[in-house]
């Protein structure tokens, strides 16, 4: 069960995500902090804990576009968070897979702040209103790379594989 | 059914007779590049080989090319700690295609791959920044990746899982007004298209103007391809592509890529140049394009010219020959960062310097930080820019409550001189 604390409209840039200015900070563990820094409030929020790790946010079409800083993903895997939107751009789409932050692409998403969202096999329930949305799954050939948990543990099984041989 | 240039390339790439649109590969590379957030990479790196015994060791360290550009020379001790750790990896692998903060090799990465000659028609290159579609203007597939997907090109010489992208040809016919430039062009594509209108797929670029254009602008094309969303933005080689790469040292025969004559795309989009006018993308996202003219007057704080879209020679050249003589109005401050240290001695000769200086403007060291708000030239509250960068993003030059405007060298320079945002007259340059 995941709650919606924001809702974003289209277009929302990894420099919203995670602005450049703090680009110099590149560990996985150290990013988190400047999660959607010029969201004053949201940012609060979340470092204080007031917002729940496993939180939902929500967003309409081309989530994530832009720079292809990996900061903006592991930002938001540093909270756990239910990304779902109408759609996402590619680079922030493979680098949020690659970092085992697991995003839903559900095009006909309607949500309002504060719902109980569960994903159900492939649909999203909003619990709060009682009506669920269809999930568009991710090509299998990104898929496998959720599956062996990013694209680290991926890597190091095809090296070590190929070492074998 | 024929094959388009990505499809070509990445058949190649996997020693395919051929491919389509929706096939997953994993195309081997042929230039990998990283600049400041090689650090992270290393740490990525030397991850994957955690706990297996096994020596970690780069694939192939001719293909790996590290540039030193975001932060030139470092803004912070942290800055400088990560680029003393990639220095080192450099060393310890034996990688020759480093360049340093140095003026006789230093430079914008998308700049120095472009000058040093490291991209072929044909190639894969991948670079961990958006912006590395800049080099699909050698006729290469050339896309940004993470740098956890560039941990792995390191540990495997491969990308994996590639779909391959759908094309949307692009065919652009006319004649540009003597005040309209490449710049004006793909922000009209990009505010045509929208700012997903190529996600997920590559513009594949064709039509008299662009055979007619010369590199430094169909670099300018291909850098903001992914404005649009698109993976990559493609013009094929021809003896364009061939005359560029000899003048910047290449000796040998260069092999153009070329799409079948019945090769699937998926969108045709047409334009015709004769009555394109001088464009803005306004705040804040780049497809919101409007003609210069709609906001003829507005008042502006901060012009800037340069980075890895319009920092060029020919760019600095325009620029100088509008601000001849002239002065930056008061009120308004100029700030000009070629895209190489090879541009700035080439620009010093030419005395462009020169009338920047005696104009006003502040000349900076080739580098991104302007652009991206990470290294001088922030903006304060309630703060206008006009700039010649391919990214206008709320927060972009370091402050969420200013504004950015992109638009042409000849319009930042123009608009320089009156302080307001103001259209190049015609036929003056």
């Amino acid at each position: 069960m995941a709650k919606v604390i924001y809702k974003f409209g289209d277009d929302i840039s990894t420099d919203a995500i995670y602005p450049g200015r703090y680009m110099a900070t590149v560990l996985p563990t150290e990013t988190p902090q400047f999660c959607f820094a010029d969201y004053t409030e949201l940012n609060e929020k979340l470092k204080s804990g007031e917002y729940a790790k496993g939180s939902a946010i929500v967003a309409d079409n081309n989530f994530g576009c832009g720079s292809s800083r990996e900061q903006a993903a592991s930002t938001l895997r540093g909270y756990e968070m239910l990304v779902i939107a109408k759609n996402f751009a590619r680079i922030f789409l493979q680098n949020s897979i690659n970092v085992g932050l697991n995003l839903i692409t559900c095009p006909d998403i309607e949500v309002n702040i504060g719902d109980e969202l569960e994903l159900k096999g492939d649909k999203v329930l909003n619990k709060t209103t009682g009506k669920s949305f269809e999930i568009i799954p991710l090509p299998k050939a990104r898929q496998s790379i959720v599956d062996a948990g990013g694209l680290i543990p991926y890597t190091r099984k095809i090296l070590v594989d190929s070492t074998k041989k | 059914m024929g094959m388009t240039v990505v499809e070509k390339i990445l058949a190649k790439a996997t020693g395919q007779k051929s491919v389509k649109a929706g096939d997953v590969l994993e195309p081997s590379v042929d230039v990998a590049m990283s600049h400041e957030n090689a650090a992270l990479v290393i740490n990525q790196f030397n991850e994957v080989y955690q706990g297996t015994g096994i020596e970690p060791k780069v694939w192939n360290p001719d293909k790996i090319a590290i540039i030193f550009d975001h932060r030139v020379p470092a803004e912070s001790s942290k800055t400088a700690t990560n680029q003393k750790k990639i220095r080192d990896f450099v060393g310890a692998n034996n990688i020759k295609r480093f360049h340093d903060i140095r003026s006789d090799e230093g430079g914008i990465c998308h700049q120095i791959l472009a000058e040093y000659g490291y991209i072929r028609p044909g190639f894969v290159v991948v670079g961990t920044d958006s912006h590395t579609t800049t080099h699909g203007a050698f006729g290469s597939f050339a896309f940004g990746i993470g740098a956890t997907e560039m941990a792995t090109v390191w540990t495997l010489g491969k990308v994996l899982n590639v779909e391959v992208p759908e094309t949307i040809k692009v065919i652009v016919n006319g004649k540009f007004s003597s005040n309209v430039y490449p710049k004006d062009l793909i922000l009209h594509l990009i505010g045509k298209i929208s700012a997903q209108g190529a996600n997920f797929k590559v513009l594949e670029f064709h039509g008299e103007v662009i055979k007619n254009m010369p590199m430094s602008g169909r670099l300018v094309l291909s850098n903001m391809a992914v404005e649009a969303g698109a993976t990559a933005g493609i013009i094929p080689g021809d003896d364009e592509t061939a005359f560029y790469l000899k003048e910047h040292g290449v000796t040998e025969k260069i092999e153009y890529v070329t799409p079948d004559a019945d090769a699937n795309y998926c969108q045709v989009v047409e334009i015709n140049v004769d009555d394109l006018v001088p464009m803005l993308a306004c705040p804040h996202t780049v497809d919101n394009v409007k003609p210069v003219t709609s906001f003829k007057g507005k008042h502006v704080d901060q012009i800037v010219i340069g980075s890895c879209t319009n920092g060029r020679i020919d760019d600095l050249e325009i620029a100088a020959n509008i601000l001849n003589g002239k002065k930056v109005a008061h009120g308004t401050r100029m700030l000009i960062f070629p895209a190489s240290w090879n541009i700035y001695k080439d620009a010093m000769k030419k005395g462009y310097l020169e009338t920047f200086a005696s104009a006003g403007a502040v000349i900076m060291n080739p580098g991104c930080g302007c652009c991206l708000g990470v290294h001088q030239g922030a903006l304060g509250d309630g703060e206008v820019a006009l700039s010649t960068t391919n990214r206008n993003f709320k927060g972009r030059m370091g402050n969420p409550k200013a504004e950015v405007y992109l638009c042409s060298p000849a319009v930042a320079a123009t608009s320089a001189i009156s302080g307001e945002i103001t259209e190049p007259a015609k036929g003056e340059l």
